[in-house]
């Protein structure tokens, strides 16, 4: 996957995602005020495959599972931090958004265009042609990532064992 | 092999005879509790999707509170759906009776070496009871459901170890506010944080909930304390069994990611300024702030022990004119309770506000939650902006005596002057 990366600091709170005003008016309207707070813009100039990169703590805050949705809804392709928090790192995955650990972010820069390669964990800038290391997924998130997040994964499963 | 009190409950979990931290492994769910905001309305359609029924509804503890009770047409709609859900399901189902992470182990649910998983961030909450206990979202929650495993990875385990015992007038609460300003909002790291020391050896379990349940706000997955007799009486008061808990502890020796030394003799009552949790500091530091609205509630600070804490302050004194004074016991039974000792009688000759046994304001919910402008000093866990109501409301955190002695005040100040000009007067 490729596309250019937006750019965002630490601390990154699952309301900026998904501001709690707006919960009611469903994925729709969450999504296009997704992260306004921080950069008014976002949601209206994010194409599908672009990524977000931040610094540390991305997703702290409530348990809301729609601050991911909104991300997917907008078609961003991953999520590449520093660090995350557990809940949000968690939901993203179940939900099929791939999030990865990066430990040094300083070589991404905002507006770059980069691809990711998620089996190697591998980030590479398209016009220098610099490759940014990225944790290893454990191998259970790896096969649910493929499937498409949890729902899929176990949809799958369960038809593996009527299959038996 | 030493090992911490988290890889004991998680290799028992998965299966295993040892388990290392950073390793990913699937786990049985001993327990799963869900609540009627984030349960059956949302996990139903994803069991629906799948095609199948719940891998246990004898491990399914459903907890009526979010939404309790049901003044607004929405909230009515989903208590209804919640209630057909419980029927349906036939699951263990408190409708009313209290705010989740109390009801659960109030009713006997929770059992040291447990690995449970619940549908709120707070679930935390039940390491206070030495099982492994964490909130997932909804999602993943239908999954667990669905097929009674999770899979985690294992985690490091950050110890705070409190030595030496609090001073009056200085709680549970205190040492958290105080812990969530010295390692912040991700101090925890979402590994498993674990509590021990004398002051903690020396504390209830009410007060004991209080740190699981604030857990959470250190970022932690989990909040730890080892069983010991303490735990095993309350587990047996509750009606449950607290079985084979002596082996459940961290040896000494295990690896630890980070170990925390405070002293508990030396905390001052603490208030968190708006709009986190991490900025803690002692109330005597704290700026002169008048105060609107004081708040009594939450799982975090409004369980039978933070009640009868600030009742004391209250008694035979009134609540500063233009201040108002909510109350909202944390369960149904902590309330009755409160009731036979006195306790309550002591709010409503103060003047305050007796709200429902449910998450309330907390959660933004119900007709008292803050208007524009207002400042509220809050015995709950988080102050974020616009959680309790307007976005611009000002939030401050402390504990149930701070609140109280504020309230009184009519502006943020410190318990212990009260405490102590009563002993004068005794
Ligand atoms: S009282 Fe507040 S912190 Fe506790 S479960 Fe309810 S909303 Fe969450």
């Amino acid at each position: 996957m490729s596309g250019r990366i937006f750019l965002f600091g630490d601390n990154i709170d699952t309301d900026q995602m998904a501001p709690g005003k707006y919960m009611r008016g469903g994925l729709e309207m969450l999504a296009a005020h997704c992260l306004e707070g921080v950069r008014a813009d976002f949601a209206s100039t994010v194409r599908t495959g672009d990524i977000v990169v931040a610094g540390r703590n991305f997703g702290v805050g409530s348990s809301r599972e729609q601050a991911a949705e909104a991300l997917i809804h907008l078609g961003i392709a991953a999520v590449i931090a520093q660090s995350f928090a557990g809940i949000f790192y968690r939901n993203a995955t179940n939900l099929g958004l791939p999030v990865l650990v990066c430990q040094d972010i300083s070589a991404l820069k905002d507006g770059a265009h980069v691809t990711l390669v998620l089996d190697a964990g591998q980030l590479t800038l398209s016009e220098t042609g610099v490759t940014v290391p990225l944790d290893p997924l454990p191998d259970n998130l790896k096969i649910l990532l493929a499937d498409g997040g949890l729902i899929p994964h176990l949809k799958k499963r369960f038809a593996r064992e009527k299959n038996k | 092999m030493n090992t911490t009190l988290a890889q004991k409950i998680i290799a028992r979990a998965a299966k295993r005879d040892h388990v290392t931290p950073g390793e990913v492994v699937t786990a049985q769910v001993d327990l799963a509790m869900i609540h009627d905001s984030g349960g059956p309305r949302r996990v139903e359609p994803i069991l629906q999707e799948l095609g199948v029924g719940l891998f246990d509804a004898d491990k399914v503890v459903l907890i009526s509170d979010h939404f309790v009770p049901g003044d607004t047409e929405e909230g009515a709609q989903i208590l209804e759906l919640t209630r057909q859900w419980a029927k349906k399901r036939q699951v263990a189902f408190h409708d009313g009776e209290g705010i989740c992470h109390v009801v659960l182990p109030e009713r006997g649910h929770l059992k040291p070496g447990m690995l449970v998983v619940g549908g709120d961030s707070h679930s935390t909450t039940g390491g206070a009871f030495g099982t492994y206990m964490f909130g997932i979202g909804a999602t993943e929650m239908a999954g667990v459901l669905a097929t009674g495993e999770i899979w985690l990875t294992v985690p490091k385990t950050i110890l705070i170890e409190w030595r030496n015992q609090l001073s009056d007038g200085v709680t549970a609460k205190d040492m958290m506010l105080a812990i969530c300003g010295k390692l912040g909002m991700d101090g925890g790291r979402y590994q498993a944080v674990e509590y021990c020391g004398d002051a903690i050896a020396a504390l209830s379990m009410q007060e004991r909930m209080t740190l699981s349940n604030m857990a959470a706000e250190l970022g932690g997955q989990a909040g730890l304390i080892a069983p010991d007799e303490v735990t095993a009486s309350y587990i047996s008061n509750a009606g449950g069994d607290a079985g084979e808990w002596q082996m459940l502890k961290t040896d000494s020796g295990a690896p630890l990611m980070a170990h925390h030394a405070m002293d508990a003799a030396e905390l001052a009552p603490q208030a968190a300024a708006p709009h986190s949790p991490a900025n803690a500091a002692a109330v005597g530091d704290v700026e002169k702030t008048s105060i609107d609205v004081a708040y009594i509630g939450a799982c975090t600070g409004a369980k039978y022990e933070d009640l009868k804490n600030a009742a004391s302050i209250l008694q035979s004194r009134s609540v500063k004119s233009g201040v108002e004074l909510l109350v909202a016991p944390a369960s149904k039974r902590d309330q009755q309770r409160a009731e036979k000792d006195g306790i309550m009688a002591v709010f409503e000759a103060a003047g305050a506000q007796i709200l429902p046994n449910a998450c309330g304001i907390c959660a933004g919910y119900g007709t008292h939650r803050l208007g524009e402008n207002i400042t509220c000093i809050s015995s709950t866990a988080r102050n974020f902006k616009g959680r309790m109501g307007a976005a611009s409301s000002n939030v401050w955190l402390a504990s149930p005596f701070t609140v109280v002695a504020s309230a009184i005040a009519g502006e943020i100040a410190d318990p212990r002057t009260f405490l102590s000009s009563k002993e004068r007067l005794a």
